[in-house]
């Protein structure tokens, strides 16, 4: 009987001290968590910045998760999210905030800390693009544009001057004729062996037809307020007929072979190829050895030059908004994490370029061979309203395999398409209404 | 209240038993009953609040069927063919080799380990190798296909054949298993009946429609429902071996499980894919009843 009493009172001693020590870590240490999903210059980078972060503010520790695939983000973050746990600070693909903002995840940037005259002033014009209900709900470290990414070996052995890339849409369908070599039938997809140019609309062809080509056949994607499909039009029409060309038509390259048109350029056969800044780091992994160049996106019928322009962008979470010390911490991080100093770090460890437009336009990056094209680009890009993006992406997707698959006339398959996103778009909007 | 030795130990064997499926309920049962419950709510794990909303998912499913063209829509086409195909084939293939099987001595033991490795390995991998093997120009069948002067085929990449290239892989992995099912149920038959309808000089065909075939009724009735059930949960080697797991070309491969993934965990509509997973229990439920009432009735 005595024994077990003299048990009872150790064991609240045990609690009462640890929680002691729990409650007293608290005191002088904020915590607060950063997620963003596994891709190995990233994370390098955020280590990089989080050690300075840590250096500069001692009272607050940044825990980061990175170990999550690209696969699985969404998926994790929506495993956490009803357990109570997650990040505090999130890395998103900018056409995913409407989601999350729609789920009530994310909270407004405090106004104080990112003004939209700050926003306006200072980032690239393409981050003004996604203020959605009047507030900002995420702000990037840097921003990425398409460009256009050639093979100067092919062009050299196809007769063509390696370092005249294609400037118009017309001079892009001649050299990837031009390019394209077969073993057998020519009007047969599966007998080529070097592709010229392949519609990849999963990769980012659908970007390029949404934001580049339509606007340079005169016509528009969407209406202004990005509430209204409008590429089912005569111009959107010729721009994907023009897009479908390649694979249908001049036959230069499919999606379908040679391991797909972006690992296709990686590995050296495939001549011409759209794509963003990231690719950079991707061949210099893989095929450090490609000789290639990068030049800004060819120019379409009406002169007028247009690109695509997308981010990875960083929202603060529903969790962090519920303790004021770890919001306080968030908003803190999240400063620290957008200067243009950080960008700078950002495009010399990963390639993307710095979101800070001062940043973005540094003498050394216009003048890289490389970051040029993308840098130039940023002054004219334009980043698609999405409200689900990968739903989005698959009616593109769906309607480029209706025509090459099922044989269907393009200007159809844009008619089904264009119903199909409204849809999407009306679903989401009559949700919020 | 003093306990027999023999009572003890049951109650012993209780408790232990009880620690599995208390795991079991908690693991299966509580978030099947779960899945019930969400499929009543317009439920988004992102958000803070999930508002009831009565049977309105149940009501966008069969809106979803009742369309021209949907992917919920393709999702349940896909699936029957996967069923309506993949287990007769399956079944009739393996019963032909567990036949086979059931006859040779030399080597027998290696033969059955062929067939069933598939089975024990894991369907990603294979999934993957199947991949490559479909593959234009460069995979192993368009290889084959071009030694014998044959048109190169696009397999996974048309709409018309990747849902049989799929079902290919399936039937092929699957098959061990009932081939070993078959075989237990053939070793049952008395060899006596055999003996005594070779001695009423009856040919092969009446011996093994009416001696084998109604003995192993047991057998397909168990694999008839087993098989079912696996074709109509597919899911694994749809999503790895479609471009970017989407249960491509538009569609043509798409299940009703990866519809409800792509539901749940890529468009956040976790109500809407519990009430696709509770449309597809209520059917799994009444196909196995049909089954088992049609294809049970003793045969004499």
């Amino acid at each position: 009987m005595y024994r077990s009493r003299l048990f009872g009172v150790l064991a609240v001693l045990v609690v009462l001290l640890s929680l002691g020590a729990v409650v007293g870590a608290q005191d002088d240490m904020v915590e607060i968590e950063y997620w963003q999903y596994n891709f190995g210059a990233r994370v390098d980078a955020m280590n990089m910045l989080i050690e300075q972060f840590e250096a500069e503010n001692p009272g607050i520790k940044v825990v980061h998760n990175s170990d999550i695939p690209y696969a699985d983000f969404r998926t994790e973050l929506a495993a956490s999210a009803p357990a109570g746990v997650g990040p505090d600070v999130v890395t998103l693909f900018y056409g995913w905030i409407p989601a999350f903002v729609d789920a009530g995840y994310l909270v407004p940037l405090p106004e104080d800390s990112f003004s939209e005259a700050f926003i306006l002033e200072t980032f690239s014009p393409m981050v003004a693009n996604s203020k959605f209900e009047d507030s900002y709900w995420a702000i990037p470290t840097a921003v990425r544009s398409l460009a256009l990414f050639w093979n100067k070996d092919i062009f050299e052995a196809a007769g063509l001057d390696p370092e005249v890339p294609p400037r118009t849409l017309d001079e892009l369908v001649e050299m990837a004729i031009a390019t394209t070599q077969y073993d057998g039938d020519m009007q047969d997809i599966l007998s080529i062996t070097q592709m010229g140019h392949a519609p990849a609309l999963a990769a980012q062809d659908h970007h390029w037809f949404r934001e580049v080509l339509i606007r340079q056949y005169g016509g528009a994607p969407y209406s202004d307020d990005g509430r209204t499909v409008t590429y089912n039009s005569e111009e959107g029409c010729a721009a994907f007929s023009w897009l479908a060309a390649f694979e249908t038509e001049h036959v230069t390259g499919s999606n379908d072979i040679l391991d797909g048109a972006t690992n296709a350029f990686v590995n050296g056969e495939s001549a011409i190829h759209v794509d963003g800044s990231f690719r950079v780091g991707t061949i210099a992994r893989n095929n450090p050895d490609l000789n290639y160049g990068v030049t800004e996106l060819p120019v379409g019928p009406n002169g007028e030059r247009h690109t695509f322009g997308s981010y990875w962008t960083h929202g603060i979470t529903r969790r962090a908004n519920d303790d004021p010390a770890r919001l306080e911490a968030a908003v803190k991080f999240l400063q620290f994490i957008t200067t243009p100093a950080a960008g700078t770090l950002w495009v010399n460890n990963v390639g993307e370029l710095p979101a800070q437009a001062e940043a973005a336009a540094d003498e050394m990056i216009l003048a890289d061979p490389i970051l040029g094209a993308f840098s130039a680009g940023l002054a004219y890009s334009h980043a698609t309203f999405f409200v689900d993006e990968s739903a989005q992406r698959q009616v593109l997707i769906d309607a480029f395999d209706n025509i090459r698959m099922g044989g269907m006339d393009p200007c159809d398959a844009l008619d089904e398409a264009a119903a199909a996103e409204q849809e999407l778009i009306d679903n989401f909007w009559a949700d919020r209404e | 209240m003093k306990l027999t030795l023999a009572k003890k130990k049951v109650v012993w064997a209780y408790i232990f038993l009880a620690i599995p499926i208390v795991f079991f309920a908690y693991i299966r049962v509580y978030p099947a009953l779960f899945a019930f419950q969400m499929s009543l709510h317009d439920y988004n794990p992102l958000a803070a609040e999930q508002p009831y909303v009565g049977f309105e998912n149940y009501e966008k499913v069969f809106e979803e069927l009742g369309k021209r063209k949907s992917q919920t829509k393709s999702a349940f086409q896909n699936t029957i063919n996967y069923v309506l195909l993949g287990v007769p084939i399956q079944l009739c293939l393996a019963l032909a080799i567990a036949l086979m099987l059931n006859e040779i001595r030399f080597m027998s033991t290696i033969y059955r380990i062929m067939f069933f490795l598939p089975f024990v390995t894991s369907t990603i991998a294979i999934a993957w190798v199947f991949r490559m093997l479909y593959q234009p120009r460069f995979g192993l069948f368009n290889v084959i296909l071009q030694l014998v002067s044959l048109p190169q085929q696009p397999f996974l990449r048309s709409t018309q054949q990747a849902l049989p290239s799929v079902l290919a892989l399936v039937i092929w992995q699957g098959m061990g298993f009932a081939i070993i099912i078959f075989l237990a149920g053939l070793k049952q038959i008395p060899r006596t009946y055999y003996e005594a309808a070779e001695v009423d000089g009856a040919s092969r065909w009446h011996t093994f429609r009416y001696i084998t075939l109604p003995l192993l009724n047991p057998s397909i009735v168990y694999l008839l429902v087993l098989q079912t059930i696996s074709f109509l949960r597919m899911f694994a080697p749809v999503i790895a071996m479609t471009e970017q797991g989407r249960g491509g070309p538009l569609d043509a491969t798409v299940t009703v499980v990866l519809q409800t993934y792509r539901e749940a965990f890529q468009s956040f509509n976790m109500g809407y894919a519990s009430s696709l997973t509770v449309v597809l229990f209520a059917l799994i439920l009444g196909v196995t009843i049909i089954q088992l009432s049609v294809t049970s009735r003793r045969i004499n």
